[in-house]
């Protein structure tokens, strides 16, 4: 009986935010934002759908790091690796064995849970930096291993493989639209997921072991077990979202999956904010999007000089340090503070 | 034998590189308790600058001297600039920032030098003066003068004042500050030497691998890989961690995996010695005081 007290008295209840009650705004956000990820293909260029797919694909990525860094305090540099994966798994059940597409997700999933899983056993030695070392080490030496020439029946070597777009099966949706809502579906399937999951008791062990790794082993958690499994989930997916951006990508190729790729996966985490799911998708907006945007004030600057491109990732690098010195808890702690400076208890 | 024997050499010439990298990753581990994943392209940067005095007419070794003076400088100033204000911020902060200047000297250098490969000299003779086909020139060169500024360092830091208030402001800050050593000081100090070894690192490898911005990435695994072997907590055992690399790299690659293995070789070193024997051969066991 207390337990449902206390949760009824949930003190945020009680504030409201332009008027609104916090709960209620909440709600009113997510519906907007469900309806707009629902409608918007629908009235969009083809082009702004394909980017809108991409934006899911990322955001899936960040989340599955954001699991592993930002709910349980363990850093990859790494999930490019898993990403890659993923992907390839898709690629080959597709091209070498003739598998439909949405056959390939699960099974991609699942190989990239069991390689994290792995890779995360020992992270119980690993802690920390060395951890972050070891990914990284996995991160750099991945794009090696998939051009490895004994591999390339399997994997193509240098070439990669072409993945085709799939066909839209229903007559009102052309592809890109219909790749959209493919990648849609798994999009809210893993969001809900991670939900529960954050919220459970698996939850709250993994985020035990963040903000105090041996006071949750003296409350009987089983850190090891634990930290593994969270890599294999995290791991599955970063996996899922190679796969599907395997498919929307249309092809795979040892060079796209360097430790850049891990790179782009940690800005879009730290920007968003950690330990926050709607901060994975503003993560894989970041990513997509800024890349162009600061291409489109670099060539202000410097015309269209090639090398100018690179000034990109200097403007990346400095945002990144931007971010961690003033947000060090990326858009969703803005919001957060934003929230806690405004909002006021009803009646005030 | 005479494969075996060329093979072992050569493998201490990039062992000798994998050591500086090595040595500059554990001295800014020692002062800050954190890898420094930007050693690389920092060193990548530092071997650009000495190529572009070259390319303005300086000769080799003014270039040189020149290039790890301006090293130094800017070790300290990224210290002074960019890690002094969040020194007390959670390690993953630590970890982006380290991944925000890797961003940032990648792509300044590919802006400023483009993406091109180019030659760097080598400041040896072509020939030697004794007959062998065991060794190159270049690598025996590069085996030297790394050998020089171990000893160097050693020598700094085993019998100068200041290296000894560097090992105690490494070792605990605290007292150190108290004994009147400035610990922000000395690990200014500490990045602008790590900076300057690795741009010695660069630049004695530029001549093999050929210079562009992202010639470092490998080389840093093995860095990493030798610094770990040896123990993070002994300069000198990341030393011989980087020379034995180099001849593991070298060995495998001609008896075991072929060349197309490397960096997974590299990889399947670092879990397995973080797996086994964490502390490194001849590391200190850390042990965690609850």
């Amino acid at each position: 009986m207390n337990n449902v007290r206390n949760h009824r008295a949930n003190p945020a209840d009680s504030y409201e935010l332009f008027g609104v009650k916090l709960p209620q705004l909440r709600m009113i956000l997510l519906l907007i934002g469900i309806a707009l990820a629902l409608l918007l293909p629908l009235v969009l260029a083809n082009f702004a759908i394909f980017q809108m797919t991409q934006v899911l694909v990322y955001a899936i990525a960040v989340l599955g790091l954001n699991l592993l860094t930002g709910y349980n305090g363990q850093f990859s540099l790494g999930h490019s690796a898993f990403y890659a994966l993923g992907a390839y798994t898709t690629a080959i059940m597709i091209d070498r064995y003739d598998i439909a597409y949405y056959w390939t997700i699960i099974p991609a999933g699942l190989i990239c849970f069991i390689g994290g899983f792995l890779f995360g056993l020992p992270a119980l030695r690993l802690e920390g930096l060395y951890l972050a070392l070891a990914t990284f080490a996995l991160a750099v030496a991945m794009p090696q291993l998939l051009r490895y020439e004994h591999f390339e029946g399997f994997t193509g070597g240098v070439q990669g493989i072409d993945v085709f777009k799939p066909d839209s099966p229903l007559p009102m949706l052309n592809a890109d639209q219909w790749l959209y809502y493919f990648v849609l579906f798994w999009g809210a399937l893993l969001i809900i997921g991670a939900w529960n999951l954050v919220r459970g008791r698996t939850g709250r062990a993994m985020i035990a072991i963040r903000d105090n790794p041996i006071a949750a082993r003296t409350m009987g958690i089983n850190t090891a077990l634990y930290k593994s499994v969270t890599f294999g989930v995290s791991g599955l997916y970063t996996g899922i979202a190679g796969a599907l951006g395997a498919i929307v990508a249309e092809f795979v190729a040892p060079d796209s999956f360097t430790f850049f790729l891990s790179v782009w996966f940690l800005v879009g985490m730290v920007v968003g904010g950690l330990a926050s799911i709607p901060a994975a998708i503003a993560g894989g907006i970041f990513i997509l999007y800024m890349p162009n945007i600061s291409e489109e004030v670099i060539s202000i600057f410097f015309g269209n000089d090639p090398s100018a491109k690179a000034l990109i990732w200097v403007a990346f690098g400095l945002f990144l340090i931007f971010t961690v010195y003033v947000v060090p808890n990326g858009l969703a702690g803005l919001v957060r503070r934003f929230v806690i400076r405004y909002a006021t208890r009803r009646g005030d | 034998m005479d494969l075996f024997l060329q093979q072992t050499l050569d493998g201490l010439a990039t062992g000798a590189i994998y050591a500086s990298l090595a040595l500059a990753v554990v001295m800014i581990y020692q002062a800050i308790d954190h890898f420094n994943f930007a050693q690389g392209e920092m060193a990548m940067f530092s071997t650009f600058i000495a190529w572009q005095l070259i390319a303005w007419g300086a000769p080799y070794w003014l270039a040189f001297v020149v290039c790890l003076v301006i090293s130094f400088v800017g070790g300290m100033l990224i210290e002074r600039i960019v890690f002094a204000p969040i020194h007390n911020a959670p390690v993953l902060s630590h970890i982006v920032v380290f991944i925000a200047l890797t961003l940032i000297f990648n792509a300044f250098a590919g802006f400023i030098w483009e993406f091109t490969i180019k030659q760097f000299p080598s400041p040896f003779p072509s020939e030697l003066p004794f007959e062998t086909t065991l060794i190159g020139p270049h690598e025996l060169g590069v085996v030297g003068i790394t050998l020089v500024m171990l000893v160097l360092i050693y020598v700094f830091f085993r019998f100068t004042p200041v290296g000894l208030a560097m090992r105690a402001a490494a070792a605990n800050p605290v007292s150190a500050a108290l004994v009147g050593i400035s610990v922000k000081k000395m690990l200014a100090l500490g990045w602008g030497l790590a900076a300057t070894v690795g741009a010695v690192a660069g630049m004695m490898i530029a001549p093999k691998v050929y210079l562009e911005p992202n010639m470092m990435l490998g080389v840093l695994l093995y860095g990493f890989a030798g610094a770990v072997v040896g123990g993070l907590t002994s300069p000198g055992g990341a030393v011989i961690g980087g020379f034995l690399m180099g001849v593991l790299e070298n060995l495998a690659g001609t008896y075991v995996i072929g060349s197309d293995l490397k960096l997974t070789f590299a990889l399947v070193v670092i879990v397995a010695v973080l797996l086994f024997k964490p502390a490194g051969l001849f590391g200190r066991v850390v042990v965690q005081r609850v």
